[in-house]
């Protein structure tokens, strides 16, 4: 057994700045992308309507792993020689683009049918009545799910570390195999999880409870 | 870009795909029986009046779903060892998802339990229902409906998440998709065939989820 030194907690420290990296863009491509997938899933075309939920049928409907290996070795396929980390970046944003997509879509939704007639009524065309009436509200009302979903994402950064890409995962499991303390090691890696999910769970049910009482 | 596909590699172990889907299979039916006995003990206790019974119940739920299932599987993969008990890959999948699964479902169930609206109990009494009718007419029945459509959709992701117990070697797809890949060197084929395979999987399950929910609970809401 070896102890858990310096050493072992800066490589577990740079560990999580790939786990954090990671995160924010697949948050913030699956979000630019998401944006697009809700619009089009709420849109007047059919054909547009049927793509958009296959893509995130696809997406809900098998694991993050599998997309991980797909895209991985899909990206390998295509020629470009590209390293690891664009490759997981790649399905880590396709991942949250879907299931942003599928939140905001029941956000846009749920906007009461009377907003966007109103907005009709005062002769908005599609982007305004979207980017100023409809959008807005559909923002505050996702904010629950769209936190939530975050945490998963963060959660799921993790599986990043089966396809050999080293985040705060895949560093304990190194220094676990040098030191032989992997309950203390795991232990870390947990709490370093959960010290940075919790807070963002604890401020998506706040607002959802927020909301409880203000629709009642 | 001069690439050719070769699915044959992979037809030519189809049934190892196939056992290894009837692997998936039987680690979320088991991981899932275990999800629901904690869910609904943990509902008992997480709602307990008794701050020493509630407490615990919170902080494992709190724990549980705020740090990643691999990190959960790795931990009690060599926590169980230290403790004396020494099981084999897939018994320990089973425990790590059962224990993931059954935290959402306590905060599903106890959704649904404090959805029961306490009015309807009391005009059941009132018409002259008898206490076994009010249980499963009043109660038991519009919170099943309630928390019917989070309690599958929890079941359909603890049955993807299974893939992860690739991790500690348990049997089940994803192990075998490796093993075919190691073998065959076809890892874009391989792993495209099996996600096709799981998402034949969550959709059979969506399905007959949205079947069974048609016939059981086909009455209107309001």
């Amino acid at each position: 057994m070896g102890p858990i030194g310096e050493n072992e907690l800066f490589f577990l420290l740079q560990g999580l700045k790939w786990t954090v990296l990671l995160a924010i863009i697949g948050f913030v491509g699956g979000g630019v992308f998401g944006i697009l997938i809700a619009l089009v899933r709420t849109s007047k075309n059919g054909f547009a309507r049927f793509v958009s939920s296959g893509y995130i049928a696809l997406f809900q409907g098998t694991p993050l792993l599998m997309q991980l290996f797909v895209v991985y070795y899909g990206v390998a396929l295509l020629g470009v020689d590209v390293n690891a980390w664009i490759a997981v970046a790649i399905a880590f944003t396709l991942h949250a683009s879907a299931f942003l997509g599928e939140i905001w879509r029941g956000s846009i939704e749920a906007v009461p049918k009377g907003q966007t007639e109103a907005a009709n009524a005062l002769g908005l065309h599609y982007i305004s009545r979207m980017k100023d009436v409809v959008l807005p509200q559909a923002l505050k009302i996702s904010m629950p799910a769209t936190i939530g979903f975050l945490v998963q994402l963060i959660k799921g950064t993790s599986l990043a570390a089966i396809v050999g890409f080293i985040e705060l995962t895949r560093a304990g499991q190194i220094i676990s195999n040098q030191t032989y303390r992997p309950l203390l090691v795991f232990g870390i890696v947990g709490m370093v999880y959960f010290i940075i999910c919790w807070p963002l769970s604890h401020i998506g049910s706040g607002l959802e409870k927020r909301m409880a009482k203000a629709v009642r | 870009m001069g690439y050719t596909f070769d699915f044959g590699a992979v037809f030519d172990r189809a049934p190892e795909l196939f056992w290894g889907s009837l692997g998936t299979l039987g680690l979320a039916v088991a991981g899932m029986i275990l999800a629901l006995a904690i869910g609904i003990l943990g509902v008992a206790a997480r709602t307990s009046k008794n701050k020493l019974v509630r407490s615990p119940a919170i902080a494992f739920v709190e724990i549980v779903r705020n740090t990643p299932f691999l990190v959960q599987i790795f931990f009690i993969y060599f926590a169980l060892p230290l403790m004396g008990i020494r099981l084999n890959p897939t018994a320990t999948a089973v425990i790590a998802l059962g224990i993931n699964g059954g935290a959402y479902a306590i905060e599903i169930i106890r959704g649904g339990v404090e959805s029961v609206n306490k009015g309807q109990v009391e005009a059941g009494f009132a018409l002259g229902l008898h206490k076994a009718d009010v249980f499963r007419l009043i109660v038991l029945k519009p919170a099943l409906r309630a928390i019917y459509p989070s309690l599958t959709s929890q079941f359909v992701m603890l049955t993807l998440t299974t893939s992860v117990c690739t991790s500690i070697a348990a049997y089940e797809l994803t192990s075998a998709a490796q093993r075919i890949e190691s073998d065959t060197f076809r890892s874009f084929e391989v792993y495209f065939s099996v996600t096709a395979i799981y998402l034949v999987i969550s959709s059979l399950m969506m399905g007959i989820f949205a079947l069974i929910s048609r016939y059981y609970f086909n009455y209107p809401t309001r």
